[in-house]
């Protein structure tokens, strides 16, 4: 084994800006919640099959996808940011899926994992549904066929990158509502 | 022991008042700032995924919940005889004229419930 170099590509995370007064501290609103958010995203796990089991060896003590304030799955929609969709979704299965985001909370997010979820992978028939951007908006793709643990971590820290860079006001604008409406998602304000 | 006064308590009060107000602000400013969009599907029940379909609230048939409550009745009755049969020849008499008349409880139990037609399953 030859030694491991840190690139430059290693980010390191400062943490919000703020400005240090005598007795206060100050930063931008903006900033702080979408820190917050990205610190503590929690992810509903849609695993329908192989990605699935990488999905869970990410959750589990080796990879740890605890530490990034993942911990806590949820299986209802209700509480949930980031919709993990690993594995292959049938035509039949889409509008399931697509239930389960609509019923997502704003602000959510869609983490696609594997070849099957992102483009239908080898399973190009007329039961699996070619990729579920055609049901839904996905915010990150992760590839692989399944991919390692490592690579679904890469996607998670992707999708942190986008929730940290969210305006506050995004979700209620007309680009965001624009954009459900090309998916046939029903949003009023 | 120190004399305390009602003024050594406010800081408690002010604790207090500290602890509910960060509950209650964060509450309502979560409200105020997070994002509030909503729709048909959105806001219907949570089935999995699934289209909801017919209401919770609907008559049962009374007859399974009759059949199975009886049977919880009359099995726990069969419990009682285990401890009877190990016990059978210590108890002599006295435990035979008990168990009779705790079998004839049940007996005119189920006879009443047998007349009612409680077990009648298609009805």
């Amino acid at each position: 084994m030859g030694k491991i170099e840190m690139n430059e590509k290693v980010e390191i995370v400062n943490g919000v800006e703020v400005i240090n007064g005598e007795g206060f501290q100050l930063s931008s609103l903006d900033k702080v919640i979408a820190s917050a958010r990205a610190n503590s995203v929690w992810p509903l796990p849609f695993a329908t099959s192989c990605c699935g089991i990488e999905y869970m060896a990410t959750m589990a003590s080796n990879y740890d996808l605890a530490r990034f304030g993942m911990e806590r799955m949820s299986f209802s929609p209700r509480q949930a940011d980031l919709l993990i969709v690993a594995g292959t979704i049938s035509k039949k299965l889409g509008p399931i899926l697509k239930q389960v985001y609509e019923q997502m909370a704003e602000p959510r997010w869609v983490l696609s994992v594997g070849a099957c979820a992102n483009t239908g992978g080898i399973f190009d028939t007329y039961s699996v549904l070619q990729g579920i951007d055609r049901i839904i908006p996905v915010d990150v793709y992760v590839p692989g066929c399944p991919p390692r643990p490592e690579q679904i971590i890469d996607g998670v820290m992707n999708i942190h990158k986008l929730v940290n860079h969210e305006s506050l006001r995004r979700r209620n604008s007309p680009e965001y509502k624009e954009l459900m409406k090309s998916y046939n998602i029903e949003v009023n304000g | 022991m120190t004399n305390s006064t009602v003024e050594d308590y406010i800081p408690l009060v002010l604790q207090a008042i500290v602890a509910l107000g960060f509950v209650v602000g964060t509450l309502i400013i979560t409200h105020i700032l997070g994002p509030k969009l909503r729709s048909k599907k959105k806001n219907s029940t949570w089935e999995c995924g699934i289209e909801m379909e017919g209401d919770a609230r609907f008559p049962v048939s009374i007859r399974y919940f009759m059949t199975a409550i009886l049977f919880v009745l009359f099995d726990v009755e069969v419990i009682f005889f285990y401890p009877y049969a190990v016990n059978f020849k210590a108890l002599q008499l006295d435990g035979l004229w008990a168990v009779l008349m705790f079998v004839s409880f049940f007996l005119i139990g189920f006879l009443y419930v047998y007349k009612k037609g409680a077990l009648e399953w298609e009805k």
